[in-house]
């Protein structure tokens, strides 16, 4: 599903990832983790250029995102993504917020698209939101709304970049609950986090990196018990 | 003191006349002013540094130079040379949206570049494109953010109109200097010249805070 050569990235003189290898299969589910500034957000803007690639190569579904000639506004349909600060347009309120995509970029008349955004938000438990704006919502409700924004394009892959990090305590529940759902219907994820017990639940796959590589990756429970670089030893010791 | 009520009288028809024409110049400077403003904002935010350069040199000489002198360059020199002819009323419109869209670029800039950089990475997450993010996320918001500067930046304009009386472009002050000269007298054309001045920007000032108020209702 997704395929990572020797992907590079610079800001100016800053090297931040130095050389990823990685593969990801359909309906895998791939938690990142690492220490900050390891690069793993870097790395999984990257997956849908929102982050310009420096060198590599990176193949989604059998297309080449980076070379040139690629549709980069229908790459990134197919790949959807919830970020750290939710990011809900503020000046629309949660159902446009969900539509809005759905009308301008994937042409569909105002009715179906509100008839699929209800449905969404039935599915995140927010239907009674639908008509007010991001502001009067809790944390977790709007990470929730964002969940059900990027569904709306219907991507094959889904990337979440600390999508609890900036919630209190008492609301990531909900949103890892819904990724947990979303994990087990089968769609693709990567997600950087540092929710150990998410990882270990519902990844199938961990990678720690650190400094722009790829330490180590393995199955949560090799990984976590057995940690074979010190790095990542290191590392779980502290948080875990 | 003895203020003659008689001038004011007199002159009343010809002071209404000139601030028809003081708000007639007023707006298309901010129309014209908001609608160039918006290009040039665009303009100077090109991340291409060529593309960039006009557009700040554009900004920088319109602040940079006082408004009067633009006034006089473009009525003596570039719109004779440009249109053959111009009129005292012309000038003084081109003049001010010029002027004003410099102003205006500044603050669409100042607002777009206020909106928090994850709103144009979701929304471009989500597949639009440049042109949909600009029209359906970011300048919404920018405007939203641009109304109170840009309500400033109205009031200056409505004042500034009134150098248009050194052209001989027949709006208040112009009438006020007419009163002044054939009476000979000068506090009470320019305290009616004032006053007139004054009822305009506040009115403004009303009508903006109203507007302020209305649109933070979402």
């Amino acid at each position: 599903m997704i395929s990572v050569k020797h992907l590079k990235k610079s800001f100016g003189k800053l090297e931040v990832l130095k050389d990823i290898n990685a593969e990801i299969k359909q309906s895998e589910v791939v938690v990142v983790i690492g220490p900050s500034g390891s690069g793993k957000s870097t790395f999984l803007r990257c997956l849908n250029l929102i982050e310009s690639i420096t060198d590599g190569t990176v193949t989604i579904d059998g297309e080449v995102i980076t070379d040139k000639s690629v549709d980069i506004n229908k790459l990134r349909t197919e790949v959807g993504m919830v970020f750290q600060q939710f990011n809900l347009f503020p000046h629309k309120t949660v159902l446009q917020n969900i539509t809005l995509p759905m009308i301008t970029v994937r042409k569909w008349k105002k009715e179906e698209a509100e008839k699929k955004a209800l449905q969404l938000l039935k599915k995140v438990g927010l239907e009674e939101k639908a008509g007010v704006y991001p502001d009067s919502l809790s944390g977790g409700q709007k990470q929730r709304v964002a969940i059900a924004r990027a569904l709306g394009m219907e991507p094959k892959i889904m990337l979440f970049d600390e999508p609890t990090s900036a919630l209190d305590p008492e609301m990531v529940g909900e949103v890892l609950e819904v990724m947990k759902e979303l994990a087990q219907e089968g769609m693709t994820m990567v997600v950087v986090t540092h929710e150990m017990g998410f990882a270990r639940e519902v990844g199938d796959r961990v990678i720690f990196m650190d400094e722009g590589y790829i330490v180590e990756e393995n199955e949560p429970q090799s990984l976590f018990q057995h940690p074979q670089h010190e790095r990542t030893k290191a590392f779980l010791s502290k948080v875990l | 003191m003895d203020l003659r009520m008689d001038i004011v009288v007199e002159y009343f028809p010809y002071f209404m006349q000139g601030m028809g024409l003081t708000i007639l110049m007023s707006v298309v400077g901010v129309l014209m002013g908001c609608i160039l403003g918006f290009f040039i904002a665009l303009g100077k935010m090109s991340s291409i540094f060529i593309v960039r350069l006009p557009f700040v040199w554009y900004i920088n000489f319109l602040r940079g130079t006082p408004l009067l002198v633009q006034l006089f360059l473009f009525h003596y020199a570039v719109l004779p040379t440009v249109l053959g002819s111009t009129t005292a009323i012309t000038s003084v419109m081109v003049t001010l949206s010029l002027n004003s869209s410099a102003y205006v670029a500044e603050i669409f800039r100042a607002g777009l570049q206020s909106i928090d950089k994850g709103q144009a990475e979701a929304a471009h997450s989500l597949g639009m494109n440049k042109f949909q993010v600009m029209r359906h996320v970011l300048l919404p918001q920018a405007f939203k953010r641009s109304i109170p500067p840009l309500g400033n930046e109205f009031i200056v304009l409505l004042k500034d109109s009134s150098l248009g009386a050194m052209i001989a472009a027949q709006e208040i002050l112009y009438w006020g200097r007419a009163a002044a000269g054939q009476y000979l007298r000068v506090w009470e054309p320019y305290i009616m010249v004032a006053l007139m001045y004054l009822v305009l920007t506040l009115s403004l000032t009303y009508l903006l805070n109203y507007l302020e108020r209305r649109l933070d209702v979402k």
